[in-house]
């Protein structure tokens, strides 16, 4: 299966297989006018499998997001159709307005337009916890 | 230290500075009697209290202050559907401090984060309530002369009960700390306050569901109250409610200096024929909360 390269943009690799359409909706890239490419299941020689996605401009892209949902990716930014930098993000300290609290008895439920806020409690079981309530995030 | 949300916001030195500073307020009151002139206190209460709210009208009173406030949140804005933080904003033009209680956890924190002036958390639905918490240890440093090499029985609803985990907070930063955690299976303590403050602070520490049993080695039995408004179903709250009961019958093999504390109200859970018994301390607790909001009050407002 071949996909165009691209010439200016970025590259997510390295995604877990299966994970790429969670990626593409937490990063909003169906707001984006420009080509985006998800290719599933793609040959790995570390995992076996796994997704890619390409994105046809050069975007911000919420490593926090990425950081989160799939610590393991890279992330290749790509210019007249090199790559210039590549990075793999890292868990964050904070994620902001990324996930919601289930608790229901938390003031994120019920605030206006608060800003839900979670911050890393625990690096090596992955344990993010409300700002507000302390509730591990689900 | 601008606000107090959390226990934790206050460093150890912190919390003996407040002490030191109620301390001397039950010598020298009158030293006291108008050191927050002009200040006002609003005590926002979006969830019922006598006690808290109480305490903290007659603690901003006896500095000198005023008081406004509300006591019910159908009584405020928030019946309008006015959110915490412009509900804040608002008062913030009226007042120098807020106390405020609320039954969403992390409503407090949402205020503090609204406003420039200081905000004592004074409890947000089953989480914290640090004031609280500063009742109990100056209750507890002026019975046991401080915080050090204490076995801390904590006994009855140790999981909804915020008290609890906020004291734990608190004395896990000592040294020579044992707890003792009495509970029925379905109120024990959560695994997050065990595994993140108990056990990550190399704490030793007994689960068990037998009162008499752990009773001679304590040093403070700290008593809770089964709350029927943490239950979503009324069965498991009458089913769990009289769990644990002291009676005097129990305290025979207690050590002589034992403390016996409650955050109080109590329901049952503590006989009354206890109240004469010269170890319990819970009406202590109740004068204490109010000098520790005083100190607490003149240390927010910068007021020496």
């Amino acid at each position: 299966m071949v996909i165009d390269s691209i010439n200016n943009g970025i590259v997510i690799d390295h995604i877990t297989s299966g994970k790429s359409m969670t990626l593409y909706k937490f990063l909003n890239l169906d707001k984006l006018t420009c080509s985006v490419a998800i290719i599933k299941n793609a040959p790995s020689s570390k995992n076996g499998k796994k997704d890619i996605i390409k994105i046809d401009e050069l975007i911000d892209i919420d490593v926090d997001v990425l950081g989160y949902l799939d610590p393991g990716v890279s992330v290749n930014t790509i210019k007249d159709g090199k790559i210039v930098s590549k990075f793999n993000p890292e868990l964050p300290e904070r994620l902001v307005d990324v996930i919601k609290c289930k608790n229901p008895r938390c003031i994120s439920q019920d605030e206006q337009e608060l800003t839900h806020i979670f911050k890393l409690t625990d690096r090596e079981k992955r344990i993010y916890r409300c700002i507000y309530c302390e509730s591990k995030a689900k | 230290m601008s606000s107090v949300i959390d226990i934790l916001d206050l460093s150890t030195e912190e919390i003996e500075e407040l002490i030191s500073v109620a301390c001397d307020i039950i010598e020298n009151p009158d030293k006291y009697a108008e050191k927050c002139k002009r200040k006002k206190l609003a005590t926002l209460f979006f969830e019922p209290s006598t006690r808290t709210r109480l305490s903290f009208e007659a603690a901003m009173y006896e500095l000198g202050g005023n008081v406004i406030g509300f006591s019910a949140a159908n009584n405020s804005s928030a019946a309008k559907g006015e959110s915490v933080s412009d509900t804040v904003r608002t008062v913030s033009c009226y007042a120098d401090i807020i106390a405020m209680r609320h039954p969403k956890e992390g409503a407090p924190l949402v205020a503090s984060m609204a406003t420039d002036i200081p905000i004592i958390n004074a409890g947000d639905g089953g989480h914290n309530h640090p004031t609280q918490t500063l009742a109990d240890l100056l209750t507890i440093y002026r019975e046991k002369g401080s915080f050090e090499n204490l076995t801390v029985g904590l006994c009855g609803d140790l999981k909804f009960g915020r008290t609890v985990h906020s004291l734990i907070n608190a004395l896990s930063r000592y040294s020579g700390i044992k707890f003792v955690l009495i509970s029925p299976e379905e109120l024990k303590l959560p695994d997050y306050v065990t595994n993140n403050v108990i056990i990550k602070n190399n704490i030793p520490y007994e689960v068990t569901t037998d009162l008499i049993a752990s009773m001679p080695k304590l040093d403070i039995l700290y008593m809770t109250r089964v709350q029927r408004e943490r239950f979503f179903n009324e069965q498991d709250y009458i089913r769990l409610k009289d769990s644990y009961i002291l009676t005097p019958d129990k305290l025979s093999e207690a050590k002589a200096d034992l403390s016996i504390m409650h955050p109080l109200p109590r329901v049952n859970e503590i006989s009354v024929a206890v109240d004469k018994d010269p170890r319990a301390c819970y009406f202590k607790q109740v004068l204490n909360g109010k000098y520790i909001r005083m100190a607490l009050i003149l240390k927010l407002l910068g007021v020496e």
